[in-house]
């Protein structure tokens, strides 16, 4: 018995899915009766014993063409699957103990509609969805986010009784699927600005910062560090760029590691930092990040949140964060 | 998108599964007991409602009461819950109770189940054609019900549709398994004794009134189907029963006498032979209604002492038998000495006036005695009528003396009784005349109207002669039927009266519908299955062949129907078809179209990159991006179809 689950990976097969859209071919779709199929079985054996009992051959008709609609269900359930197109999509990063919803766009190229196709990771919810003639839908499969790092949903499995319910036709899909998962923020005020942290950085005097190059201003971008010379110069393009500073500014926040209670363990001070940065972000003021090990300039806008937020997720998890 | 709690049932599937309900079981209210079908009808309106207004089910327990209640009843009604009818009862109890309790769509699988089920019941009461049409009905309700649970909400009409459809694909399949199928003769085991419903047909006995009582029936008796031409209508005697015991009131086959050999019957036929399959109707005696006289048996039948052919046992389901008849023949030109003796016994002391009619004929031959009775019949003021006047103690006398008026077995009885009385061996045979030829399929229908007695005689030399008193009396009962020989106003049945032309060749499609159906459908069994094997080729069918057959069968419909039901895409339009030819063509001369070029853009690139080609590519990039984006028309379709013709062979342009 021990090797069941072995046999089991051997047969379904971890495979990897790189080519995308995925069509669903006969290799990849399995079918097997289902319970109720099991009975139905059962039901046309007892009929059948029946049937050559009474001499009924009118029950013979009955029973054999029941026969043939089990059969002609499980062609049609077969073809509910096959020749289904699949393109995964990016899924967007999510806190832990909420839903990591993956996007996936199930295109559906023949002229009959395929219903009742039920996804699911194992042990998440079950989403289902009715496919119209030549059509295209997008859904976005759940998955509960339960610890902090990368989360990678495992297979998804595509199932469908549909039409008669008699066989369960089922196939694996395994794309290269992950998101991140920050740590739950924890609700807590913010650390005070500290003067003596800001100091160390600054290089030179009164106001002035190291100036570190030019990015595109995102939305919370303070106007003053709009760069309106380079703009000028650069009238093609039509985003406006800011200038970006490697030091901080007298109003700058760090959200440091060390100002975390050093007695709660690792995840609840990932979790206070992380409801920091989300305090931060609503209040719109510009801050930083410093881990054992990393540290990140402070800035504002959703993207500093995002990445900072990553540094939170992928803290000690051996793993780099995305260079965005 | 909707996320659904697995198994729960969908609300919008229950008037489907009520409809499974009704369908399956309402044509049995025929035969259950009226509370049980009240029940039925109360507890399914019941459930309508709750669904209508929403409202929860009722508690388990009190449907465990209902159920319990309800057995209760049925083995009250009918003293045990075993047979044939009680199970049927039950089935029918469940599937009243079990949508009450349907909250998981696998309750709402049960009751399909059951659906199911009770369809099988119905085929205990009526194997009709309209009894296989419901069939189908239902079985589409059913599957349309199975859809409906799994496969979400749609227009009914869409889930009928698709119903049909899966229905209609599963036909070969039912055919396949039909014919090859190894069928087994039941029963299995001992049936109860609710399994055979008593019928009508001609009884081992012939009294007053016993035949004429069977001519008020319509139903089919037996159908034959002739290999050649049909014999003249005069000669259609099929052989019943022979009655030669005669007690005064009724004509029986005599006992056998035990321990004397009864001698086999010696016949010989003269002209040539008719030879026919008859399907007879169950009766539920050994006869079997062969032309008088057969002269080849079906195999298991042998033919009685007294010409009868008799099957092993009682005819208990409708029969399949190719005999084949001489209708001029001798039979038993020697006879023992104990059957004469039996064809001359008369109870004594009755029927005085016709003891003495008959001492005045002693001295003739006596086929002159016979010819004298006739001549009396015919000449005299007799009278052929369905109601004739109660008879007596002495019957005969009576009869020919007095009331003068009788049916078939008034004159049958008569004319043996005088023929004894004079010395002449003679005995009555009951059996049918005639028969109508069902134009549509040629088979030749006789009824129990045509139900019919009539005499032979033994003459020394010649053997047991025919002679029909009754033919003498009303010569249109053997030349033209019954109809014809009955004065109007006699009580037929309808379906022998029928005068519209139009009803006629009706009621002709509709028996040669059922004909067909009984034998290719009710009368498909082991025998039937092996001779169509058989004439299709295949040598001895066994159980193994015919399972290789099947196997093999099947696989090839369901490889047909995988692909018939294969996705189909929408044709491409023939602009693109044509123009992705010549890409491929293109492709070929090592110029590949990437997915995103338009074509005037690859015709440019092709034009810097292999000059020989430009010309013929940008006509058919031009042609193509007018058809595609402009208003091409057919001309321009030709002009690029054409162009991959033109452009070079390959191996003259190898690089």
């Amino acid at each position: 018995m021990r090797q069941l689950p072995r046999l089991h990976q051997w047969f379904f097969g971890r495979r990897s899915d790189e080519h995308w859209p995925l069509v669903l071919g006969q290799r990849r779709i399995f079918i097997v009766p289902s319970a109720a199929g099991m009975l139905f079985a059962l039901v046309l054996l007892v009929m059948l014993i029946g049937a050559i009992n009474y001499d009924l051959s009118l029950g013979h008709a009955l029973i054999f063409l029941l026969a043939g609609l089990g059969l002609v269900g499980m062609v049609h359930s077969f073809h509910n699957l096959f020749g289904l197109r699949l393109t995964p999509g990016r899924a967007e990063a999510t806190f832990v103990g909420d839903l990591a919803r993956f996007p996936l766009q199930l295109e559906n190229p023949r002229r009959q509609p395929r219903r009742a196709l039920e996804l699911s990771f194992s042990g998440q919810p079950l989403v289902a969805i009715d496919l119209p003639a030549e059509g295209i839908e997008s859904i976005a499969l759940p998955c509960l986010a339960q610890r902090r790092g990368r989360l990678d949903p495992g297979r998804l499995t595509l199932v469908t009784r549909y039409p008669l319910g008699l066989f369960r036709a089922w196939c694996y899909v395994h794309p290269a699927w992950s998101c991140i998962v920050y740590p739950k923020p924890l609700r807590t005020p913010l650390p005070p600005a500290s003067p003596a942290v800001t100091t160390e950085h600054r290089q030179g005097d009164g106001g002035q910062e190291d100036f570190a190059g030019l990015r595109p201003r995102q939305l919370g971008d303070p106007t003053r560090h709009i760069a309106w010379k380079a703009v000028a110069r650069r009238s093609d393009e039509q985003a406006l760029l800011v200038k970006q500073f490697a030091g901080g500014v007298s109003d700058e926040l760090w959200l440091d590691w060390s100002l975390t209670p050093a007695n709660r363990d690792s995840e609840d001070r990932l979790s206070m930092l992380a409801g920091w940065i989300m305090l931060a972000e609503e209040q719109q003021a510009c801050y930083g990040l410093r881990l054992p090990g990393q540290q990140i300039a402070p800035a504002a806008g959703s993207a500093h949140r995002a990445g900072c937020l990553q540094a939170l997720a992928l803290y000690e998890t051996g793993e780099k964060r995305d260079a965005a | 998108m909707r996320p659904r709690p697995q198994q729960a049932i969908d609300q919008g599937a229950v008037p489907w599964l009520l409809a499974v309900a009704l369908a399956t079981a309402s044509p049995h209210a025929e035969h259950l007991p009226p509370w049980l079908s009240l029940l039925f009808a109360a507890a399914v309106l019941g459930r309508l409602w709750l669904w209508w207004r929403r409202r929860p089910l009722p508690p388990r327990w009190s449907l465990a009461l209902l159920v319990l209640a309800a057995l209760a009843g049925i083995a009250w009604q009918y003293r045990s819950l075993l047979g044939r009818d009680s199970g049927v009862a039950m089935l029918v109890t469940f599937m009243a109770l079990k949508p009450l309790e349907m909250k998981a769509r696998r309750d709402a699988m049960v009751v399909v189940m059951l659906g199911f089920f009770l369809l099988l019941t119905h085929y205990f009461y009526s194997q009709t054609i309209p009894t296989g049409l419901w069939l189908l009905a239902s079985c589409t309700l059913l599957t349309a019900a199975l859809i409906r649970l799994h496969g979400g909400s749609q227009p009914p009409a869409a889930i009928l549709r698709q119903a049909g459809l899966l229905l209609l694909q599963a036909m070969p399949f039912m055919l396949i398994l039909y014919l090859l199928f190894p069928r087994v003769s039941g029963p299995l085991w001992g049936l109860p004794q609710d399994a055979h419903a008593g019928r009508s047909g001609l009884s081992g006995e012939m009294a007053p009134g016993s035949i004429s009582s069977l001519i008020l029936s319509g139903a089919i008796a037996f159908r034959s189907h002739f290999a050649g031409e049909l014999p003249e209508k005069t000669d259609l005697y099929w052989r019943g029963p022979v009655l030669d015991a005669y007690d005064g009131l009724t004509w029986r086959a005599s006992a056998p006498t035990t321990g004397l050999p009864r001698m086999a019957p010696v016949v010989e036929g003269r002209g040539e032979p008719y030879s026919y399959t008859s399907i007879i109707e169950a009766h539920h005696q050994r006869w079997l209604l062969a032309l008088d006289v057969a002269t080849s048996l079906p195999a298991g039948t042998m033919q009685a002492p007294t010409l009868e052919v008799l099957a092993r046992e009682p005819l208990r389901a409708r029969g399949r038998f190719a005999f084949t008849s001489s209708v001029d023949y001798h039979a038993n030109r020697t006879e023992t000495a104990a059957v004469l003796q039996q064809a001359l016994s008369l109870p004594p002391a009755i029927n005085p006036r016709a003891r003495a009619l008959a001492e005045q004929w002693k001295s003739r031959p006596p086929a002159r005695i016979a010819d004298a009775v006739l001549g009396m019949f015919r000449n005299e003021d007799f009278h052929y009528t369905l109601r004739p006047p109660l008879l007596g103690a002495d019957a005969v006398d009576e009869f020919l003396f007095d009331t003068r008026r009788g049916f078939c077995e008034h004159y049958a009885s008569a004319f043996v009784f005088l023929l004894r009385a004079a010395g002449v061996p003679a005995r009555v045979v009951a059996g049918y005349q005639g028969g109508e030829v069902n134009p549509v399929d040629g088979y030749l229908i006789v009824r129990q109207s045509d139900a019919h007695a009539w005499t032979e005689v033994w003459l020394a030399g010649e053997g047991w002669v025919r002679y029909d008193p009754t033919a003498a009396v009303a010569p249109s009962r053997i030349e033209q039927g019954i109809v014809a020989a009955l004065p109007q106003g006699e009580p037929l049945p309808a379906i022998v009266r029928l005068d519209a032309d139009w009803l006629r060749q009706l009621r002709y499609r509709w028996e040669a519908a059922n004909n067909a159906w009984n034998q290719w459908v009710l009368g498909y069994n082991p025998q039937r299955q092996r001779d169509i094997l058989s004439r299709f080729g295949m040598a001895n069918p066994d159980w193994q062949g015919m399972s290789a057959a099947l196997a093999v069968l099947c696989g090839v419909a369901l490889m047909l129907v995988t692909v018939w039901t294969l996705p189909r895409r929408r044709p491409t339009d023939p602009a693109q078809r044509a123009w992705q030819r010549y890409c491929r063509a293109l492709a070929r001369h090592g110029v590949t179209r990437a997915a995103w070029e338009g074509p005037l853009a690859f015709a440019r690139r092709v034009a810097a990159e292999k000059p020989q080609l430009a010309a013929v590519t940008s006509e058919a990039a031009s042609c193509y991006a007018a058809l595609r984006y402009g208003r091409g028309d057919s001309k321009q379709l030709l002009v690029l179809q054409e162009c991959v013709h033109r452009l070079p062979a390959r191996w003259r342009n190898s690089r």
